[in-house]
């Protein structure tokens, strides 16, 4: 395992030796390579499925590295954003408001579904609207824990996390939005959902998940470019420089309340885009997706490949997400048969999941692909990381 | 004003609750006894957050770490609990001496496999990682939980699971002024109690305890000192997996289910104690359990079991907002 974390980094050295042009014309190649990789597969292939949901979540790992990577912030409740996002599009992408407008309907740019009821938006305006909405519930979130630290923000947003939760599994009894809408359908779940429809192609088909994959490719490419003209920016130094000392930070005139609350509400716009283009994928939006767990599935992907680190997270989520989908349940399965013993993997699968991490972490705590700044600080030994998360009250 | 809000905010808040279905009881029926009912049931059962609470609050407490797995020790302690007076053969009719020693040595079994297991777990994720950035711990502890569940979920399955009713739970003890008091109320404070009062002891009046407040005090400093730092964070573990164990038996006695998934559930809310009672001290842990008990009969009693741990939870974000220390935290050395 070290053996090939030791690897990893000087393969990774020797890479940023090359020159600029070589590395941006291998840049070109992979992302060419990735385009045309559905064609290597069937349209309906369980390896292409696997692939969608891989960059849905590299999105959230992506949105929840700007919290705990960029400002240092350790959110627990990342799941609330993604479904935020998700009844966003469960709301305004389906026929759950069935007798809107005399049950014909409100429909927005929505070509494919424009004979239904229920409010139909064009799902890049769902995007839109995902990403607001969950912004502001991460601004709210973030309110309460301004004058916290450490491990109280952790608590607080798990707080925050399971409450979104508790609100999705019973909102059925509820209705905000007059008598004859509960908030959510709870674990019977919103379904179906909207398929993504653009403008000028045909929607989305079920059947055939490559558009799905380049859609999800495109939603990465995006994220992937804001994120790095974040931390390169203004903003994303004064996250960096508040994760590194809070005091020295707001002592050389950054904004504490504003810098904090913009790294929430990024963080969580991005959730929010990923959980809408979750539920439509998956054509559903169930409460039963919002557990604990998933909150820290996304934080192990940050953490597994390295707290800050854009490209580790992006390693981090691929291959957690294709551990979870692939590995175990496919990989593994038939280990304790041709071993004789007989027992179904899949029953363990958290097991071996909880495993890997306890592994992981001790081997190479500091992540697959670790960010610079934070590889110094662990060869040289810089205590940096000590008042980075030290608990106060 | 300031100082009003942020020295009686919390309880306050905490008090809204009761007193509002206090006076919403005797408009109603006249007298207090539905609320002294949900009382008594949220002490007894706050009498088992206490002492899961007390394993967050030793071990947050000397190596601040939210010990994640804890709940799960938690479950395993009552898992343990059932299996092993199962194999003693106690059954629905055993009775008297028996079973009362039956039970007894089930408690010493259960205590000392959480104790080990809490200690172990440490010994394999945590210590290694000491020097690790704090996120790192936290992981391998979420790691544990998922390890420990599945342990659960291969053992007994994935469904609750019903547990002889071995001390008739339900039963009435006594009366006191209309409130019913159960078996289950009587075991679940006649364990904790003197079980809190020795680990008060411990920590207080001995020379280990002196070590442990030492080293959450400062661990380096404790060290030059003549403190073995690392024999003395185990012994925190072994001391909050004790804790853990006792409460999964009563637990198993008072709910009669056994779940793999208990532990989850549980340790949130014991963690919320925690932090309610001021994370790091004990007499808050067992205080806040006890509240936290409280809150948790009144809202299943009165507004659906379903929203309670949104309750809780809106409780936990309250307190932060209001008195991030606890309510018996004193303003930590980091304060700032």
């Amino acid at each position: 395992m070290s053996a090939i974390a030791a690897g990893l980094r000087d393969s990774r050295e020797r890479f940023n030796q090359l020159p600029r042009r070589t590395i941006w014309a291998i840049g070109a190649v992979v992302l060419v390579l990735l385009i045309l990789l559905p064609f290597a597969y069937q349209p309906a292939s369980g390896f292409i499925d696997d692939c969608v949901t891989a960059l849905a979540y590299v999105v959230m790992a992506l949105g929840l590295n700007i919290v705990v990577g960029f400002a240092g912030l350790l959110d627990l409740g990342y799941v609330a954003f993604y479904a935020i996002g998700a009844y966003v599009i469960g709301w305004y992408g389906s026929g759950f408001f069935a007798s809107i407008n005399g049950s014909k309907g409100f429909h927005f740019v929505a070509e494919s579904a424009s004979h239904l009821p229920g409010i139909h938006i064009n799902f890049l305006f769902i995007l839109v609207i995902a990403a607001l909405f969950a912004a502001l519930a991460g601004t709210v979130i973030g309110l309460p824990t301004l004058r916290l630290r450490g491990d109280y923000i952790a608590i607080v947003t798990l707080a925050f996390g399971e409450i979104t939760r508790v609100f999705a599994v019973n909102g059925t009894d509820i209705h905000p939005f007059g008598k004859n809408y509960p908030l959510t359908l709870g674990r019977q779940g919103i379904t179906p959902i909207d398929p993504i429809d653009l403008p000028g192609l045909k929607a989305f088909d079920p059947l055939n998940l490559r558009p799905w994959y380049w859609f999800g490719l495109a939603l990465v490419l995006l994220v992937l470019f804001v994120n790095f003209r974040l931390r390169d920016s203004r903003l994303g130094r004064a996250w960096i420089a508040l994760r590194e000392d809070e005091v020295a930070a707001a002592s050389m005139g950054v904004p504490l309340v504003k810098t904090k609350l913009m790294a929430y509400a990024t963080g969580a716009a991005f959730g929010g885009m990923a959980g809408a283009f979750l539920a439509s994928y998956q054509n559903t939006v169930n409460a039963d997706q919002f557990e604990f767990s998933f909150s820290i599935f996304v934080l192990a992907m940050v953490i597994l490949g390295g707290l800050g680190s854009i490209w580790g997270v992006v390693l981090g989520a691929v291959a957690l997400s294709f551990i979870n989908s692939r590995l175990i349940p496919d990989v593994l399965n038939g280990v304790p048969h041709k071993i004789g013993l007989n027992f179904d993997l899949t029953e363990l699968s958290f097991g071996i999941f909880g495993f890997l991490l306890v592994i992981m972490m001790v081997l190479k705590p500091e992540g697959l692909l670790p960010e610079r700044r934070r590889q110094i600080e662990f060869e040289e030994g810089v205590g940096a990381d000590e008042a980075l998360y030290e608990a106060r009250a | 004003m300031r100082t009003f809000l942020s020295r009686y905010g919390l309880i306050l808040v905490l008090l809204i609750l009761p007193v509002a279905y206090g006076i919403h009881d005797l408009q109603v029926d006249g007298n207090l006894t539905r609320l002294g009912e949900n009382l008594k049931d949220g002490i007894s059962n706050g009498a088992i957050w206490a002492l899961v609470a007390i394993g967050y609050t030793l071990v947050y407490g000397i190596i601040e770490l939210i010990n994640f797995a804890h709940g799960d020790v938690f479950m395993i302690g009552s898992f343990v609990s059932f299996s092993f007076w199962s194999t003693l053969g106690l059954t629905l009719t055993s009775k008297g001496f028996g079973l009362f020693f039956g039970l007894l040595i089930t408690l010493v079994i259960a205590m000392l496999a959480c104790g080990t297991l809490n200690v172990l777990i440490e010994r394999v994720a945590y210590r290694p990682l000491r020097n690790a950035p704090k996120l790192a711990p936290l992981i391998t502890a979420v790691g544990f939980s998922f390890i420990l569940q599945n342990v659960g979920l291969e053992w007994f399955g994935g469904s609750q699971r019903g547990v002889d009713d071995l001390i008739n739970a339900q039963k009435t003890f006594t009366t006191i002024g209309g409130v019913t008091i159960t078996h289950a109320d009587v075991l679940a404070v006649a364990v904790t109690a003197p079980l809190v009062a020795l680990l008060a002891w411990f920590v207080t009046s001995t020379r280990l305890g002196k070590a442990m407040r030492a080293t959450a005090q400062e661990p380096e400093a404790a060290r030059l000192m003549g403190v073995n730092v690392d024999t003395t964070i185990s012994l925190t573990f072994l001391l909050g997996g004790i804790m853990a164990g006792a409460a999964g038996l009563i637990y198993a006695l008072y709910q009669t289910t056994i779940w793999f998934f208990q532990g989850f559930q549980a340790g949130l809310i014991a963690f919320t104690a925690a932090v309610m009672g001021g994370i790091g001290n004990i007499q808050g842990a067992v205080l806040g359990g006890l509240i936290i008990g409280c809150i948790q009969q009144i809202s299943d009693n009165r507004i659906g079991g379903e929203w309670t741990p949104a309750i809780v939870f809106a409780y936990l974000v309250l307190i932060m907002v209001f008195r991030p220390q606890g309510l018996l935290g004193e303003e930590t050395r980091e304060a700032g």
